[in-house]
Order: C-alpha cells, then structure tokens, then sequence
C-alpha cells in the first residue's frame, strides 16, 4: 500500500511542477511584452526579420505556373509584372513606366522603365520582358497559355522605339489586369520552380517544401526600399500550432488567422480586422446528381441560412456575398444578390419535393482541414441542411488533397473552400464558371452566362461591361450554381512591435510596408 | 491474513466509475452532441452547460460523454481486431514453431519497428479517413505484440507434461491449443489486455488529435482535445474534460492490469 500512495505522490508532484513551470512560463512572456527595454524583446526585434505564418504550402514557385492564390500572396513580394496590384484593387507600373491602350482595345503599348534589375544584378532588358510574356502565352508549354488572359494573345513584339507591344486577337478592357504576369530573365523559365528570381522588394533565399521560405531585402530594388531584411514564411498548417507559435515567440506574425482564435491573442498581439477578399461558399459539383437539378441547389440555397453563418464563423464580421465576387470589387458588386435567398424552410422543401427528393438525401461536404473557418462552416452548413432532411457528412481531407481532388479532379459532391481572384478583374471572378473552363470544378453550365461573360470580355463599353457582369452574377445566383456565402473575415495577427501593415483588395500580402516601430 | 491487492481495488473502482460515466452517455446527453449555437459559444461552466461551451456552442459535457463512448467503442474494437487475430497467430506459431513460425514473427518484427502512429498514418492515407478505417489501421498494428505475447506463452507450455500426455492421448492439436494451454495463459493475456486496452485509447486519441481519427462532426476525446487547442487559456473548460476523462479511464485500467499482475505473482 505505501507503495501505491509513493507512486501517486510522485504523480501529482511531477504534475504540479509541470503546471508550476508552465505558469513561470507564461509570466515570462508577459513581462517580456509589457517592458520593450527587456533582453527579449531586444533578441526578437534582431536584425529587424520577422518570422510569418502561413496556413498553406506553396504549390509552385515558378510564378507562371502556380495557381494557389495562397502561393501567388506571397510571391507577390518576390515577382513584379509590366504593371502591378496596387491596394486600392487597381494596378500600377512596375517593370514598364507607361502605357497605352490603343482605341480599339487590341493594342498594348508599354514603355520599360529605367534602371529596374532581376535579383541577379542584371538589368532588366526589352528581350527579358519578351520571353517572359511569351512564356505566359504557351512558348515553352504545349502552346496552351501559362496564364489563361494570355489566351487571347496574337502577338508580342517590340517596336522600334524599344517599346512593348501586345496584340490582341478580341479587344479586352481588362487585359492590363494580366500584365501583372511576373518578368523573369531571359531563359530562367526551366528554373524557376527552385530557384525564382524576379524584380520584387525581396529576393528569395530558399524554400523547404511543406516547411519554410525565406526572402531577404533586395538592396537594388528600382522602387521604396523595404524596411525588413528578412522575411521567413513557415508553413504551418495547423491554427493551433500557428497560435502556439504566436504565443511561444516563434513566428511574428500570423496571416488568415479565423475569429475563433482571436480571444487567445488579443492580448499581446495587436490584432487587425479586414475582409480576406475571397468568395467563400458551400461550392457544389453541378455535374452530379442530385445537384444537377437547379431546384435541389435552391432548396439547399433556401435552407440554409448566411448571416448565423458568419455569426458562427466570423463573429458577424464577415460580409455576404450572394454571388461569385466580392465586395471589395465595388464596381461590379451586387449587394442585392447577397440578400435574395433568405432562410426560408417551407419553400426549400418544397423546391426539394418538387425535384424528387421530398425525404432529402445524403451527401458529403468536403473541406479542407487546414482552414478552420472552412471545417467549422462545413458543420454549421450541415446541421442548417439537415432541417430539409439533407444528411451532409463533413469530410475533411488534407489541402494537397483538395487541389488534387476537388479542385483539379472535380471529384465531390459539395465543397466548402474559399475563390480568390489573382488579378483585381471581374473575369477572373465569372469566366471561370463558363462551361468547359479548365477552372469550372462546379462544371456549372448555362447558355446564357457563357453568352454573356463572353460578351462582357470582348466590349470596349465600360458601362455596357459593369452591366454584363452584375448580369451574370445575377445568373450565377438565380441558377444557385453554388451556394455562396460570404467574404471571410481575416485577422492579422502581428507583435506590437510592428506597424505599417497595408491591406489591399486583392489576395496579396505586400511585406515591403512592414515595419519594426 | 492476505495482503490487499490495492491496486486492483481502486483500479476497479475508477475504472467502474469511468465506465458508468461513459454508458450514461449512450443513453442520454444533456444536449445534442452535435447542436451548434451561435449564442453559446466558449460558454463558460454554469448550471445550463456543467462543463461549458466549445468554439461552436457544442455543450461540452455532452460532447465528453458521446466522445467518450465513441473512444471507447474505437478501442475495444482495435483491441478486439488485434487480440483475435494475434491470439490465433500467436497460437499457432507458438504451438507448431518451424519455418511458418519464424516468417510470421519477422513479418510481425517488422511492423512493430515502424513507429505504430506513423504507420497507421500511412495505412489512413491510403484508405481514407473514417471510424471503420482507423479500427482497421490500429487493429492490425495490435496484432503483433498480442501474437508475440501468446507465443511465448505457448513455446512456454507445448513442452510440459500435460501437454505431452495430451498428444499421447491422441486429442486433436486444435483441442490442445484452445482447451488444455489457453486457460493457463489468461492471467498473462488478462494484463497483456489492460496495456492493449491503454494504448488503444491513447492512439485513438492522439489520431484524432492529429485530425486523421474521426469525422469533424463526430466527437472524440482526442479530436475535442485538438479543438479545444486554440482556445486553451482562454477557454481551458474545452480541453480540461476530455482531457481527465482521458487520464482517469487509462489511470484506472492501467491499475487493475497492475493489480492483475501482483496477483499472479
């Protein structure tokens, strides 16, 4: 018996050293915020890099050839195109000083500004931004364009003034949204994938899959120096982690942090509120039964209900959306749309009946793990659904898997996850969803919209291309071809130490504004 | 007079308690395990939610009672996957010995050498995520320490007398495995179990901590213990449960394994 009680005094001994160390622990930290002349604080500041925490790893570095837009936010601060995005969701020269647009909208001209290098040194010449636009086009792939806005390109020339100029084959007004393609020096393009050199603010240092990337300051950058030396982004797909990383002293810094955290750091972390600029929505496999019958995607649509959904998910900070563009896009958004279907059970069952399936039926909701906000409003949509007798079992599979499956594969029923636009045009938010695009993974298909997207690209009438667009938007949510929810809410969690975070309106992250105080 | 077997007595009696504790839970829930609410998220413990509210509103009583059941099922399933399979390949291993016998302990060295988590991660990867799915993985990562235990048992009695008038007798080699030599391997096999038992829970757990257990709508002590993660300090009540009932049901059968082995010896 002496034993046994031996044993257990041990126990609770260790235990309470362990509770005892881990309270000491958190004491720490806490001076270490409250007094900055602390020799912590001093080691953190070191050097003045910061450590960022990403949810997702990168798919590709080569920045012709990445498609996440999680990869593309982050990149931004290494790649620069003709033009890029500025935070107003407009763009801005870059690598080219000026423009022209020829009347007709078929011709670009672009005049290269002086003294812009690639982060080898070398000056960034006519032949450089040539290659790089024609790779865009499809020169070193099979010819199917890099970048899909380059689809409709019929040449790429320079003049003899030394001038850029891009043909076009149907006039676009939203083409100098896909100049942003980054330029790289001539012949790079096979090695990119692991070693990118561009002309941004930062000039990457190395990569480690699944792990870390880290950039430094380019001292020979044509524009605003960045204030950091370096910037390491560590990937660390889980929000736990990334919040015990906050807490812990390793990462500075945390990106698309989800609002159930934010009670954990607002303490010692200063705490900045914005929109994430990406249409969330229970995005949904059109080609399938019974999902290819629009009075089951209404009825789900009808079911549900957005606002309890940003209550849950975003303390009511999220915005809804209604459709497949965000609000931030205000030129083309439809507030309306974000108000038409409103929970409304008789009526859903009803449509459901009317299609069949007056029992409702079973169904899987795929989501991937490594975003909570999307795990968390998988389980709100799924007890919302099951009100009309829809079973939905959330499922949750790993980020690589969701590219592969879901999003390259189309092999789902319903997903929830988050479209971002890699360029600030209301085409790269719709043409997606005209019928057999390669990014379509709702296999959405309707005559009209594909009609009157294609008209909204080729118009030269501004007003006449608001009007098409918020036409389809309007065809997107009447057809529910997915249930869109809302623009997520997104945290940015940073030491206090830190100032100068610029928010943009597009899905990047411009380290460059970042600041020690 | 007798030493008490203290360690079988409380052991008995936490485990007894956990158990009452788990099957309430498969009769009645104060709520729906499963039941959002907006209004009650990170609730703190109060009369209305005894052990408070998780990042959802989830009533974490509830949650602890059906995650608790829901481990428990996990586990005596791995356990019986592993324990039936391991007790035949044990058996028959143990009481033929020869070629058969050596190719199957080093198909069994083998999978004990990788780390059991790792490997069940691998076997998740491969079918796919899902109850059924990590009994299997788990099941057949149990099978060799069971095997392993059971054939050292019997290498320990084909060789006795009674073993040997048996044969002699001519009683058929399936009635000598399963009616003359099990029985004596029970006390071993009783404690073997215990352990088993103890690390099923705890694997269940920590996969499902790992977000390759179950479902993000099902409740498990290891799933609710990584939810409740990014909340711990200003929530703790998330984790705090889960994690006691973890601790006191693996503390409790660890005794009665402990007790189990005093008494043998």
């Amino acid at each position: 018996m002496p034993k046994v009680f031996k044993r257990v005094l041990l126990l609770l001994t260790v235990a309470s050293l362990l509770l005892i160390s881990l309270c000491g622990c958190a004491g720490d930290t806490d001076n270490g915020k409250k007094d900055p002349s602390s020799a912590q604080s001093d080691e953190l500041s070191d050097g003045s890099s910061v450590t960022v925490g990403i949810a997702q790893d990168l798919d590709s570095l080569d920045p012709h050839r990445a498609l996440n837009a999680g990869t593309s936010e982050v990149m931004f601060n290494i790649f620069e195109g003709l033009m890029k995005a500025s935070p107003d969701g407009g763009v801005i020269p870059a690598v080219a000083s000026d423009y022209e647009i020829s009347p007709d909208g078929k011709t670009y001209t672009f005049t290269l500004r002086e003294g812009v290098t690639f982060h080898n040194g070398n000056a960034v010449t006519l032949e450089d931004v040539l290659y790089s636009l024609k790779r865009c086009a499809g020169s070193e792939s099979d010819g199917t364009p890099l970048i899909a806005a380059f689809s409709n390109v019929a040449d790429i020339a320079a003049d003899d003034r030394g001038r850029v100029v891009i043909t076009l084959t149907e006039p676009s007004l939203e083409f100098l949204n896909a100049t942003t393609a980054a330029i790289i020096p001539q012949g790079t393009g096979d090695s990119q994938a692991t070693a990118p050199v561009g002309t941004g603010p930062f000039s990457f240092v190395s990569y480690m899959p699944q792990n870390s990337m880290e950039m430094v300051r380019y001292e020979g950058y044509w524009g605003t120096a960045p204030k950091l030396e370096k910037v390491t982004f560590k990937i660390i797909t889980d929000v736990n982690t990334l919040v015990m990383g906050l807490n812990g002293g390793t990462l500075d810094m945390v990106i698309h942090l989800p609002n159930t955290v934010a009670a954990e750091v607002q303490n010692n972390f200063t705490v900045l509120e914005d929109t994430m600029k990406l249409v969330q929505a229970l995005y949904i496999n059109n080609s399938v039964k019974p999902f290819d019958d629009v009075r089951v995607r209404q009825a789900m649509y009808y079911a549900i209900n957005v606002p309890e959904i940003i209550d849950f998910v975003c303390d009511g900070a999220g915005v809804p959306t209604g459709t497949s563009m965000y609000p931030a896009f205000t030129k083309y958004f439809v507030p309306e749309l974000a108000h038409k279907y409103q929970q409304d059970l008789t009526k859903a069952k009803k449509l459901l009946a009317d299609a069949g399936y007056p029992n409702g039926f079973e169904m899987t909701i795929t989501v991937p793990g490594n975003y909570e906000q999307h795990v968390d409003t998988g389980l709100v949509l799924s007890q919302q659904l099951a009100a009309i007798g829809i079973t939905a079992n959330v499922q949750e599979v790993a980020w690589e898997t969701w590219v592969s499956d879901v999003y390259k594969g189309s092999q789902f029923e319903g997903t929830v996850s988050g479209i971002a636009a890699s360029n600030m045009t209301a085409r790269e938010m719709l043409e997606r969803y005209t019928t057999g695009h390669s990014k379509n993974f709702i296999k959405f298909s309707n005559q009209e919209f594909d009609d009157v997207v294609s008209r909204a690209m080729t118009t030269m009438d501004m007003d006449e291309q608001v009007t098409l667009y918020k036409r389809a938007q309007e065809i997107l949510n009447e057809q529910a071809a997915s249930l869109w929810l809302q623009d997520l809410c997104d945290l940015v969690v940073m030491d206090p130490k830190l100032d100068g975070m610029t928010f943009y309106a597009t899905y990047v992250l411009d380290m460059s504004t970042i600041y020690y105080k | 007079m007798k030493k008490r077997n203290w360690y079988l007595t409380f052991g008995s009696v936490l485990t007894a308690c956990m158990l009452v504790f788990i099957a309430l839970g498969f009769f009645w829930t104060p709520y729906d395990p499963g039941a959002l609410s907006a209004r009650d998220k990170l609730a703190e413990p109060s009369l209305q939610h005894l052990f408070g509210c998780d990042q959802l509103g989830r009533d974490v009583f509830s949650r602890t009672l059906n995650g608790a059941g829901n481990t428990l099922i996990i586990a005596l399933a791995v356990l019986a996957v592993g324990f039936v399979f391991g007790l035949l390949i044990g058996a028959l291993c143990g009481y033929y010995g020869g070629a058969v016998d050596a190719t199957v302990m080093r198909v069994c060295d083998a999978i004990t050498a990788f780390p059991s988590i790792l490997l069940a991660m691998v076997v998740i990867a491969i079918i796919g995520p899902g109850t059924y799915n990590i009994i299997a993985a788990l099941g057949i990562l149990f099978i060799p320490s069971f095997a392993r235990l059971v054939r050292g048992e019997f290498i320990k009695y084909r060789s006795r007398d009674f073993v040997h008038s048996a044969r002699l007798a001519g009683v058929p080699a399936m009635r000598i495995i399963f009616v003359h030599i099990l029985p004596n391997t029970w006390p071993v096999l009783l404690s073997g179990l215990t352990i088993g038992f103890n690390n099923a829970v705890l694997s269940e757990a920590s996969m499902s901590f790992l977000g390759i257990g179950v479902g993000p709508a099902d409740a498990s002590l290891g799933r609710m213990l990584s939810e409740g993660q990014s909340s711990l300090f200003s929530a703790p009540w998330c984790t705090l449960f889960p994690a006691l009932v973890v601790i006191l049901l693996v503390l409790g059968v660890g005794m009665v394994g402990e007790g189990i082995r005093e008494r043998i010896r």
